[in-house]
């Protein structure tokens, strides 16, 4: 609520200034230089939301590394099954949601997770649910946008999809080239190094590279940074050069707070030596918590909606209009999907409301039709 | 149909060392024989022949199986180090390669050969990729066979028989995977398989007792059998030696072939940001409990097993399908059923 008030101020004091000099300052001043401000004030408001997926073999510390980013305990009461439960699992599709709120700012966060992706023997085609789910959420919102009420669509689409690569391969293996290239026309991706505390620095750098090879090789699109703005200060593009130069990130999660240095540090304890989490030189999560929390959170929506989205879109309408083409149809000027057929009930009540209107409208007309014979009279 | 007893397997003594005034069944000695020093005359022997031990390591790609290997014989006898580079492609089906070595060790020689199994688990579809796997371990019978039943037998069969299977588990720390589960219920009943958890350094010591835990319970629930097997304990102390081997089992290990100073003493490890993991201080990994048990112990055993009871089942099973021994491949030897 602070930065409300403090953006309030912020306003007042731009327009008090304006009061305070010249009447001829007035003109040149118009003022809108506070719209961001307005903006800022009015989705903060409204609140954000933000759905990422979590895609990976089980056991690769995701669920671990989703309650470190967000520090939320979301998995408090799962239940791993053991391997004879498991033979016959197919990959699902798990949400949670959870509403965090910080300093005024409130972010409805849904995770995406896939259980049981990479588990089985035969793994073929086990990224269709995945790419199903998404291009569902793409569905909804594509009917939700055509519909007729528009006012309060609920965004369900997933905005970023963090891929974990195991450290134990020496690259990327085949089912992760086929689930990324699967679906990185629908969704960013973004490709991180699980349980990095598994490896050297040397073995980290060797498989970064390797890795960012294959995406190459392979055709890969990855989520991009965007390019700084070339009035932005040195230190910034610095900063923007080093983290793009560090992907795939190489991240550790722990569940645990232990005691490192004379602080109380989220880490994990081995005989050998303490990992800290948010220690740079340990592992690269906090270089991505800011850049998925922090820097790029509302790029990722963008995205989502101007690209993946619309693509989705486009390729939807491109559809639709060769099957009307080919049904010979006459094409409707405003593509929209077509209505699910509404039963009897809602039938009669919109001839009801149909003749209701009518009726009120001819009540409209004769009144203007008085008033204007008043008026001549 | 007489008993073959290849000359490195050693028969225990049947009587005591040391003579005995009055021993169960067998009768008192009026004074030293020297029985007893049959013992040192069969190792002189079996150290001018040379042992064989054929050794094969099974698990995805990139779980540090040829580093172990290699920190295992302390010598570079893997694959990895003749010539075969990191850079290779998956292949698309289970392979199997070999590589042997002559180590030696106090007058002792031992022909080790690593046999390696690119390609398992790596696939998209794993199913049946222990195939090749079992079809190799069953050739390796059938070529022991044939020497055996030829009527004009070496004096010493080559014995190219897999002796031990080191099956990597991926330290997930969450359960087995399928892929594990079918291995073992499918080969344990050919070969002895020793269970490891690869790149144990990623599992703190909690959850390794967890993991462990887990895993012995799954294997048991699924009726897969790891060596040392409880069906083939022979006597008490056998049993008691090898519960708790098997308690501890599977071993967490780590490999490494790089030396860094801790401590004033240079040890085999892996340096991190935060701390050195030392390869053999067993506070840190299982690596030491694994070479002792498999080498420093039970390397003999391994062998005896593999040749009393996994070629024996083979062998019968091979009998009993063909109501007696049919030359099955184009050898030209004669090969009479010697029943």
């Amino acid at each position: 609520m602070d930065a409300i008030m403090l953006q309030e101020k912020l306003v007042e004091r731009l327009l008090c200034a304006r009061g305070r000099t010249t009447r001829q300052k007035d003109k040149q001043y118009v003022g809108f230089a506070t719209l961001p401000n307005q903006v800022h004030r009015k989705s903060v408001k409204k609140g954000f939301d933000f759905t990422l997926m979590v895609a990976g073999e089980s056991g690769l510390g995701k669920s671990t590394l989703v309650n470190s980013l967000f520090l939320t305990d979301l998995y408090k009461d799962r239940k791993l099954l053991n391997a004879e439960e498991r033979i016959n699992q197919t990959v699902e599709i798990t949400k949670h949601t959870v509403d965090i709120e910080e300093k005024g700012v409130k972010l409805k966060l849904t995770i995406v997770d896939t259980p049981g992706f990479g588990d089985a023997v035969n793994n073929n085609e086990c990224w269709k649910p995945i790419t199903d789910y998404i291009d569902q959420q793409f569905e909804q919102y594509f009917r939700d946008e055509s519909g007729l009420n528009r006012k309060n669509i609920l965004d369900n689409r997933v905005h970023c999809c963090l891929y974990f690569i195991p450290p134990f391969g020496h690259g990327l293996r085949p089912v992760d080239v086929e689930f990324m290239k699967a679906l990185h026309e629908k969704v960013n991706i973004i490709p991180l190094v699980a349980k990095a505390d598994c490896l050297t620095p040397n073995e980290i750098k060797k498989l970064k590279d390797r890795v960012r090879d294959e995406i190459e090789r392979f055709g890969i699109k990855v989520y991009q940074f965007p390019e700084c703005d070339s009035d932005e200060d040195e230190e910034f593009k610095q900063m923007d050069k080093e983290l793009k130069e560090c992907t795939p990130f190489a991240v550790i999660g722990s569940n645990t707070v232990v005691e490192a240095r004379g602080q109380r540090v989220r880490g994990r304890l081995y005989p050998w030596g303490i990992v800290e989490v948010e220690n740079q030189s340990h592992c690269d999560f906090v270089k991505l918590r800011n850049m998925l929390i922090r820097s790029h959170m509302h790029d990722l929506k963008d995205v989502t909606c101007d690209v993946h989205y619309e693509n989705y879109r486009a390729h939807c309408i491109q559809e639709m209009t060769s099957k009307l083409a080919q049904d010979n149809r006459i094409d409707s000027p405003i593509p929209i999907l077509p209505l699910p057929t509404p039963d009897a009930e809602t039938e009669r009540l919109i001839k009801m409301k149909d003749e209701e209107l009518k009726r009120m409208q001819e009540m409209l007309e004769k009144m203007q039709q008085q008033m204007h014979e008043k008026d001549t009279c | 149909m007489s008993e073959i007893v290849p000359p490195e397997v050693r028969p225990k003594p049947a009587v005591p060392a040391k003579p005995q005034g009055s021993s169960g069944g067998g009768s008192t000695l009026l004074g030293y024989v020297g029985i007893d020093t049959i013992i040192e005359q069969m190792r002189k022997k079996t150290m001018k022949t040379g042992f064989d031990f054929n050794v094969m390591v099974v698990g995805q790609s990139g779980l540090g199986k040829s580093t172990l290997v290699n920190t295992l014989f302390k010598s570079q006898v893997s694959r990895r180090s003749s010539g075969w580079s990191r850079d290779e492609k998956i292949p698309r089906t289970v392979e199997i390669k070999s590589v042997s070595h002559v180590i030696e060790e106090g007058g002792v020689k031992m022909k080790l050969t690593v046999i390696d199994t690119p390609g398992f688990g790596d696939q998209i579809n794993n199913e049946n990729c222990w195939e090749p796997i079992s079809k190799y371990i069953n050739e390796q019978y059938e070529k022991f066979l044939k020497e055996e039943v030829n009527i004009a037998r070496k004096k010493r069969i080559p014995d190219t028989r897999v002796h031990c299977c080191l099956y990597f588990i991926s330290p997930t720390g969450h359960s087995l995977r399928q892929l594990d589960i079918e291995f073992m219920k499918h080969l344990g009943r050919a070969v002895n398989i020793i269970p490891v958890i690869a790149k144990a350094d990623t599992l703190t010591p909690e959850e390794k007792t967890e993991f462990k835990q887990r895993v012995r319970k799954e294997l048991e629930v699924c009726g897969a059998e790891f060596y040392p097997q409880k069906e083939f304990d022979e006597d008490m102390e056998d049993k008691s030696d090898n519960d708790k081997i098997r308690e501890t089992m599977p071993f967490a290990v780590v490999g490494s072939d790089k030396e860094y100073q801790v401590n004033g003493k240079r040890v085999l490890g892996r340096k991190t940001a935060w701390g050195i993991v030392e390869v053999e201080n067993p506070n840190h990994c299982e690596f030491s409990l694994l070479r002792d048990f498999l080498i420093r112990s039970h390397l003999q055993d391994l062998k005896e097993v593999t040749h009393n009871i996994h070629y024996e089942t083979y062998r019968a099973k091979r009998l009993n399908d063909n109501g007696g021994l049919h030359p099955i491949s184009s050898s030209s030897d004669t090969q009479e059923s010697n029943l």
